[in-house]
């Protein structure tokens, strides 16, 4: 420690044995230290004591930070702050979005992987299903059979589907654009519409909520088919939401409920500490 | 940073105003690095969780991290009700938050070392690739050769400084591009695609983690006065006790 020598820096050759290429190289490197400010040894003292205290100090309050936000107060299984941060990501990139996501041609989608059964865990009868349309105020607006929502334009969407988890799969949806849908109830949403969507499975295990505009995006698929056949029970039939734009999270299988509703609406993933916006 | 400086030895020359110590790295370059290195570090641990949230995930990168990759996770697996998932949101919440103070921070960096003209000790030179495989193999004790010359950083050290700062770039880029596969469809597209741009991220993270380890290595064995300078600002031109001899390379510069 008493020694101040920067061993980094190299002897320097003895000018004797240097070339005039390096003399000239050196001579420049040196050039751009000359305005270089100096101190003498009661100035570097202060210098170091001052360096020593202030960075003491900004470590210091950088680990109580720290600590507060490990045990600090949660919202919804993340800490509070952190909550915010994905607040405040929402807040950015709605005013960013509105865009599409790439589509791929149809020969390089492949069947998909049966990633989650929360809220379909036991098989249904898939004649017996019915799509209940639900108000703001929770009042029912209507109910759907399967054919209902085929009736709807038929579009094929090829896209990249993501998790969560890291993975990606081009996969082919079939369906009818969830706007279209939205359109069958115009009259009752008026052109205003509503802020969110919460859509729902019939044994209410698993819940999604999307924004409209999210919803209201070309790319969102009420699905009832996935590589060209009608989707099986693992994959969500009947219906499903499929979307591009969202985290495969939000893409809720075996849909039982769609309520219409101007209140943010809870989210399974969004409870165990997810994003609850989710969008790619 | 939190080290204690001991007094430098044979202090007693407060009456000699003869300059002793040369300013080497600029407040902003210090703030910026000391506050990068834990977000960088944070941004690493919150990212290996997303990593390692697909079991199938196919990306290897040698066999050391697949090697920790299985002995953290199985862990995992075991609870993966309770655990699994509550890191990965957690790995999520604690990256796309602190993504933005590692930008602004790294943004901040860049900008000052533009402006200030600190980039002229930094950038390589015509010469700074020739230099560094000269500087290497006299750091791996292979060869002896004298050293060329320098200024404030080496060739080798130019390179990999400026290799760092673009690496961070990148990730920052391939990090957004992967973040916002729709919203920032072109930056993905020039990426080659999400799946690629995630293969670029992971492999500049570990790049990252390489240049950690070297770093760490190198500023060792520079020794104690250069690692202080990052704190202080300051390194020693002159030594407290032999006021007349200098120790850098540049004396001729020094001896104001």
């Amino acid at each position: 420690m008493s020694d101040p020598g920067p061993e980094s820096v190299p002897e320097p050759l003895p000018a004797s044995k240097r070339s005039d290429a390096d003399e000239g190289r050196a001579a420049r490197y040196a050039a751009l230290e000359t305005a270089a400010p100096t101190l003498d040894e009661s100035a570097l003292r202060r210098q170091t004591r001052r360096s020593v205290l202030t960075g003491g100090a900004a470590s210091l309050v950088a680990l109580l930070g720290w600590r507060w936000l490990q045990t600090g107060p949660d919202d919804n299984n993340i800490p509070v702050t952190l909550r915010r941060g994905h607040e405040f990501n929402e807040a950015l990139w709605r005013r960013l979005s509105g865009r599409t996501a790439p589509t791929f041609d149809r020969s390089r989608s492949s069947m998909l992987r049966v990633n989650g059964r929360h809220g379909i865990g036991d098989e249904i009868d898939l004649v017996a299903w019915e799509l209940t349309v639900l108000g703001p105020d929770g009042s029912e607006w209507g109910r759907h059979v399967l054919a209902d929502i085929t009736a709807l334009p038929k579009v094929e969407l090829t896209v990249e589907h993501k998790c969560v988890e890291g993975w990606s799969h081009v996969v082919t949806w079939g369906g009818a654009r969830f706007s279209d849908f939205a359109a069958l109830y115009a009259d009752r949403l008026g052109s205003e519409s509503t802020d969110y969507v919460a859509l729902v499975t019939p044994d209410r295990g698993y819940y999604v909520g999307l924004d409209m505009a999210s919803m209201l995006n070309p790319q969102s698929l009420l699905a009832y088919e996935l590589e060209g056949e009608p989707l099986t029970q693992d994959h969500g039939a009947p219906l499903r939401l499929a979307t591009p734009n969202k985290y495969g999270i939000k893409c809720i299988k075996r849909i039982g409920t769609i309520q219409f509703t101007n209140d943010r609406p809870t989210d399974y993933w969004y409870e165990r500490g997810y994003d609850w916006y989710a969008q790619l | 940073m939190t080290t204690q400086t001991a007094p430098t030895t044979g202090g007693e020359a407060g009456t000699d105003h003869a300059a002793v110590a040369r300013l080497k790295h600029r407040r902003v370059t210090r703030w910026t690095h000391w506050i990068n290195f834990p977000l960088l570090m944070i941004m690493i641990w919150s990212g290996l969780r997303i990593y390692w949230a697909d079991v199938r995930d196919p990306f290897g990168f040698g066999v050391g991290l697949i090697g920790w990759h299985w002995f953290d996770f199985f862990p995992d697996v075991i609870n993966e009700r309770l655990g699994l998932e509550r890191r990965l949101a957690r790995g999520m919440a604690f990256h796309f938050t602190f993504g933005w103070l590692f930008t602004i921070n790294g943004i901040a960096y860049v900008l000052y070392t533009w402006r200030s003209g600190e980039w002229r000790h930094l950038l390589p030179d015509r010469h700074s690739p020739g230099d560094s495989i000269t500087v290497v193999l006299h750091d791996l004790f292979i060869r002896r050769k004298p050293l060329p010359p320098q200024g404030r950083y080496n060739g080798a050290q130019r390179l990999t400084y400026t290799l760092i700062v673009v690496m961070g770039g990148l990730a920052v880029l391939t990090g957004l591009a992967i973040y916002k596969p729709t919203q920032a469809n072109l930056l993905t597209t020039l990426f080659g695609g999400y799946e690629t741009a995630r293969t670029i991220h992971f492999t500049i993270t570990i790049g990252f983690l390489v240049f950690f380890v070297l770093h760490l290595l190198q500023v060792a064995r520079a020794g104690w006065p250069n690692f202080t300078s990052m704190v202080t600002g300051y390194e020693r031109i002159k030594a407290p006790a032999d006021a007349g001899q200098s120790r850098t390379g540049t004396p001729e510069a020094a001896g104001r």
